[in-house]
């Protein structure tokens, strides 16, 4: 089983008991599963295996169909549908809607013509021709209003699916469209300069505090392609959740090189010489008050959304899929959109001592060990990444600082600019880094079509702010100067 | 240019002469030549016994970032016997031999630079501008959104100044490659020297080749994960990209025009690629300020980051006056920013069953 998949692990196709992202209905819901024979899909009131999917090239569109056993999923071209409508631009000028009434008589087709349609085995398809065939308007929109009725049509009779990678783009995309609060509300763009700005790279061993989930944790060890190592430390005793990086389909060896290592014992080793750090320090580290945007929320769906991720700490990575988040209808909260299907045979594990011995090798987010941290002590973790929003940089990065190399660039996100300004105005009167900066980017998409171009109506305004540095060796203030 | 005022942090104090003062910065990031090849693998650890880059002392032989100020950088090899001179003075090589990467090092008059380890992100800030240049937003933003991972085979046109090609070479190591064409015989040889310089060679391959009018060579068919164009006409080079890349792979055209995205993504969609998306990202900058008494009067030299040469402790080099954490530190965005780098039009090869 490992060797099958540290075999197919760079492919791109997929393989039983890996990890998918899956796109309904062109982003209208995303959905984190894990394919196996046994795993389902709720679309609306229909459920239908994945098992289909099994063995698919990611990028591969599937639609539901109904068929004598049941709905099924069934691969189709991508060409088929969306973006390759004809763009007859004399038609969109002569057409528009000065004779539209909404009088809801347009449509012929009654709900039981439908019904019937689809007793007798039309496809999807077939009923949206019929719709369209029976419309008396259809012919009389514009080509992109007609356009858009076929796609709202076809959400409802021949919904898609979209086998998707689980890479950061991808993860961090369907997050930030569906529950940006359990990452910190990390945008893509901003997760791509903490990457740059600290230098994140094959051989590396970067500290991440990652309060965000596990995707800082995840976008650096994808980075780091199982050499180096990602140190997720943790203030105080609990560890913070890092479930997200159980979507990405990690081999052994990127898993084998997260590790986890709290803040004191990384301090406890260092020089005594060196250490100027107290236990009651970190301890007494100040959170930021609750702002709203708090990952701690400990009601409504994220919390459903939390359980599933802890059962799932517990449990094996290769096991029959179950849904254990609640996968309602599209009409109920968005953060339900999101939803996480996760496995569940810890009986099997229990059972088979070989196999648990498997699943924990491959389980990402062990113990540092003694040896690894003493490297860490010698010679310092070479890159710091921080996305902690609950933590105050200034009083965080006292204490991470010093388990830098020197010349080792640092990244620090927040979503409030002003614990950021104070942070950076102390290093650089302490003299502890150069190069500081503190940015903010902004990203915004643009519809392109022929005679149609401009900004996308609706755009994200704020990607949070980064600190960045490089950490310096300055003897006058590591000897506690004037 | 501007993005780079803004990358780096840039101060005020320029505002009223931006002109003089673009010169002024133009010649003070001109990479020092006086380094040659040399052997040491230097931004990369790609050899794991390498590996402790950060940690090594400076050893004659190193390519080392001396930081002047944050507007300041240059690429230097180190020699010993060699001097450095700049506005400071004279720094002698032979001195920062034995110290750690970071360090900060003086020449006789008491003045002090820092020696830094180059990375990417530097070498952006310092390499030579044989052409313009893509800076760090654009460049951290292709890096995620063409999943470029350890591994992976990318192609790039054209080269330029192989600002990206390093970004593209440092997330690609240390089992993929680069290879990156460029129609200029000349900038193609220059890209692939300052690839030796800092130990990026066994990973990036210059070619030169016109791939508008030629198309990427047909070894590669089917071979490649993700494509970038910094072309002119992308639109020409598209249905060749396509070709090359393998199922799902991702494609990345940089352009400032919109009749240029326009035509790329007609060619786009007839060379069957979908999920075709156009972003365009800036980065925005602030100013931060610190002070015991109130906030007065808001005076040019006051901002650090961003910054008041005049500051005593802004750069260091003059009075280098420790203060007291300020009692009231407020934050700013930088009046001056770049509007505009280019459209980054994303697409991914379909399909087909």
């Amino acid at each position: 089983m490992t060797d099958m998949v540290e075999k197919i692990v760079d492919s791109r196709v997929t393989w039983e008991g890996c990890s998918v992202i899956l796109d309904i209905n062109n982003g209208d819901r995303i959905v984190f599963a894990r394919l196996n024979p046994s795993s389902t899909l709720k679309i609306g009131k229909k459920v239908c295996s994945l098992s289909p999917l099994i063995g698919c090239p990611f990028g591969s569109l599937f639609q539901l169909e109904c068929g004598v056993n049941g709905p099924y999923l069934s691969r189709v071209s991508r060409s088929l549908t969306g973006a390759s409508k004809s763009e007859d631009q004399n038609d969109c000028k002569t057409k528009d809607n000065r004779a539209l009434v909404d009088s809801n008589t347009a449509q012929t087709l009654s709900g039981d013509d439908i019904d019937v349609m689809r007793r007798e085995g039309a496809t999807g398809e077939q009923i949206i021709e019929a719709l369209i065939a029976n419309s008396s308007t259809f012919q009389t929109k514009t080509a992109f209003s007609q356009e858009k009725y076929i796609l709202r049509k076809q959400k409802k009779y021949a919904p898609t699916v979209l086998l998707r990678r689980p890479f950061t783009r991808s993860i961090c995309e369907a997050y930030f469209k569906k529950l940006p609060a359990r990452i910190g509300f990390l945008r893509m763009d901003t997760i791509s300069l903490l990457l740059s700005m600290a230098n994140v790279s094959i051989s590396l061993d970067v500290l991440v505090v990652d309060m965000v989930g596990g995707i800082l944790t995840g976008a650096a060890a994808e980075r780091l392609g199982g050499t180096g190592y990602v140190c997720n430390t943790h203030l105080g005793t609990k560890q913070y959740p890092m479930d997200i990086v159980g979507i990405f389909n990690f081999d052994k060896a990127i898993s084998s090189r997260i590790v986890r290592s709290s803040l004191s014992d990384l301090h406890l080793a260092k020089k005594s010489s060196e250490a100027h750090i107290s236990n009651e320090n970190l301890h007494s580290m100040k959170l930021l008050g609750n702002d709203g945007h708090s990952l701690e929320s400990s009601n409504g769906p994220i919390s459903i959304v939390k359980e599933s991720l802890v059962q799932e700490e517990n449990s094996s990575h290769q096991c029959s899929s179950t849904t254990l988040s609640s996968e309602s209808e599209q009409s109920t909260s968005m953060d339900l959109d999101t939803c996480f299907k996760k496995c569940s045979n810890s009986v099997d594990e229990n059972k088979d001592p070989s196999s648990l011995k498997v699943s924990k090798s491959l389980k990402p987010g062990r113990q540092a060990s003694e040896e690894e941290i003493k490297l860490w002590k010698e010679n310092g973790f070479t890159s710091l990444i921080v996305a902690a929003p609950e933590l105050d940089p200034w009083n965080a990065i006292q204490e991470l600082l010093p388990l830098l190399s020197y010349s080792a660039p640092f990244a620090i996100y927040h979503h409030y600019l002003q614990p950021l300004a104070i942070c950076m105005h102390n290093l650089q009167v302490k003299q502890m880094a150069i190069g500081l900066q503190i940015s903010e980017p902004w990203l915004r998409e643009y519809q392109v079509l022929p005679s149609r171009t401009h900004p996308q109506m609706q755009m994200n305004s704020f990607g949070g702010y980064i600190l960045s540095g490089t950490r310096v060796f300055n003897s006058e203030s590591e000897q506690g100067s004037t | 240019m501007n993005l780079f005022l803004k990358a780096s942090n840039v101060a005020h104090e320029n505002l009223k002469q931006p002109k003089k003062f673009l010169k002024k910065l133009q010649g003070s990031l001109v990479v020092d030549q006086e380094y040659d090849v040399y052997d040491l693998v230097m931004m990369l650890a790609i050899n794991p016994s390498d590996k402790k880059t950060f940690q090594r002392h400076i050893s004659e032989g190193d390519l080392v970032i001396v930081y002047e100020r944050h507007d300041s950088m240059k690429a230097i090899k180190v020699q010993d016997g060699s001097e450095l001179q700049n506005r400071f003075g004279v720094f002698k090589h032979s001195d920062w031999i034995g110290k750690p990467f970071g360090s900060k090092v003086f020449n006789q008059k008491g003045k002090f630079v820092y020696l830094l380890a180059p990375t990417p992100e530097l070498w952006t800030l310092v390499l030579s501008h044989r052409t313009q240049i893509l800076y760090i937003a654009d460049i951290s933003f292709v890096i995620s959104f063409l999943e470029i991972v350890p591994g992976c085979v990318v192609l790039e046109s054209g080269t330029g100044s192989g600002s990206l090609t390093t970004s593209l070479a440092r997330a690609v190591a240390p089992t993929g490659h680069v290879y990156t064409f460029d129609f200029h015989e000349p900038r193609a040889a220059s890209a692939r020297e300052d690839f030796e310089k800092i130990g990026m060679s066994q990973l990036i391959t210059v070619n030169v080749r016109d791939i508008q009018g030629e198309g990427f060579p047909e070894k590669f068919e089917g071979t490649i994960d993700s494509v970038f164009l910094d072309l002119p006409q992308p639109w020409l080079a598209i249905p060749s990209a396509g070709k090359m890349l393998k199922q799902d792979g991702v494609i990345c055209s940089f352009s400032p025009c919109i009749e240029q995205v326009q035509r790329s993504c007609e060619a786009l969609r007839s060379s069957n690629f979908t999920d075709i998306r156009t972003f365009e990202i800036l980065l925005r900058t602030y100013e931060v300020r610190g002070g015991k008494e109130g906030l007065g009067t808001i005076e040019e030299g006051d901002f650090v980051g961003s910054l008041p040469r005049k500051r005593p402790y802004s750069n260091g080099h003059s009075s280098n006056v420790v203060r007291e954490t300020a009692s009231c530190v407020v934050a700013r965005p930088c009046s001056e920013s770049r509007g505009h780098t280019g459209y980054l039009t994303f697409a991914r090869f379909c399909l087909t069953i």
